[in-house]
């Protein structure tokens, strides 16, 4: 039996710690990333159209993200295998997590699980250091959310970028 | 998700500045579907003449594109002569020859003197391509080329007939 599908974790409510694989032989934890900005980016499908142009623009962004010391994290539905794949053809630099087996069930967990089409929805959670979401956005599926909404939820975390929220 | 935007003084334009319409691109010179977007907009403003504003900003896809960021410097070194939009419009008709020799040869082209080019080669425009990326981000720019209407992002269809009927739409307003 699939674990239902959660509500999505309100701002200010821990976000649900995984342990899901980054390649064939590595996986990674939410866990393992305290301490810094985590933005999770749930997203259907590797290859698909719109996915690759978001996921290409994140990765055009590493270097800003990295002004806020945030890691970010893709998560889908695809195999580690494939994930492989689609960052060593698209150049990618930063990990994909494989919600493979049991399926989608950390999608689920964070709200995001389109149970009808089998894949997770667009959506975007920013995470602070402690691991308390501070801002989430799902995007209508065929719409690249782009990068703004993420840049400022990064903005407004205490003590990052020398800003008050 | 993204703003409303505004001209600003350093904007590349062609047409008046306080045209009812004003179009902003924000594009890279390696990308395919920007080189088909350039073509549509060029007929879209023939035929609006100086009913329309248009302006271009750079958001170089550096990762996906490897002569995209040069290029768009070479475009501003272009700009201090005076010569940025015959720049663009070589740049895009000549999308599969954007290496550092043939970006070399269209400055001479265009009468940018060895001292420029050398500058465009040093990355001394790499600051101005970089706000124009940075602010677009900010902008919610989402990918390649991205249209900006009056202000407010335009996700629909972008062939010059969808233009034109979309001008007239927003210009009875």
């Amino acid at each position: 039996m699939p674990t239902p599908s959660a509500a999505m974790p309100a701002a200010g409510q821990p976000a649900p710690d995984f342990n899901l694989p980054a390649t064939p032989d590595q996986r990674l934890s939410l866990t393992q990333l305290r301490g810094k900005p985590v933005v999770l980016v749930f997203y259907p499908a590797d290859w698909s159209p719109v996915c690759g142009d978001q996921i290409g623009l994140y990765n055009e962004l590493l270097s800003e993200f990295a002004r806020y010391d945030a890691q970010i994290v893709g998560i889908s539905v695809d195999g580690a295998w494939c994930h492989a794949a689609f960052a060593r053809d698209r150049h990618l630099h930063f990990p994909l997590l494989a919600d493979f087996e049991p399926k989608g069930e950390v999608s689920r967990r964070y709200g995001v699980y389109e149970a009808s089409n089998g894949v997770s929805e667009r959506a975007l959670f920013v995470l602070d250091g402690e691991g308390i979401v501070r801002w989430s956005y799902v995007s209508p599926i065929g719409i690249n959310p782009g990068a703004d909404g993420i840049l400022d939820a990064l903005d407004a975390l205490p003590g990052k970028s020398g800003r008050t929220p | 998700m993204s703003r409303v935007i505004a001209l600003e003084a350093d904007d590349h334009v062609q047409g008046p500045r306080d045209a009812g319409l004003v179009l902003i691109e924000y594009g890279d010179f390696e990308c395919p579907y920007c080189g088909e977007e350039y073509a549509e907009i060029k007929a879209a403003q023939q035929a609006m003449g100086d009913a329309l504003c248009f302006a271009f900003r750079h958001f170089p896809l550096r990762q996906a594109h490897p002569h995209a960021e040069r290029a768009a410097e070479f475009s501003e070194a272009a700009a201090t002569i005076g010569r940025f939009w015959e720049m663009h419009d070589l740049l895009y008709e000549n999308q599969q020859a954007l290496d550092e020799r043939s970006l070399t040869g269209y400055a001479r082209q265009l009468g940018l003197d060895e001292a420029l080019i050398q500058s465009a080669m040093n990355g001394d425009f790499a600051a101005r391509v970089q706000k124009n990326f940075s602010g677009g981000v900010r902008n919610g720019v989402n990918g390649t080329p991205c249209l900006f209407l009056n202000g407010r992002r335009y996700d629909g269809a972008s062939d010059t007939a969808s233009l034109l009927q979309l001008f007239g739409e927003v210009a009875a307003r």
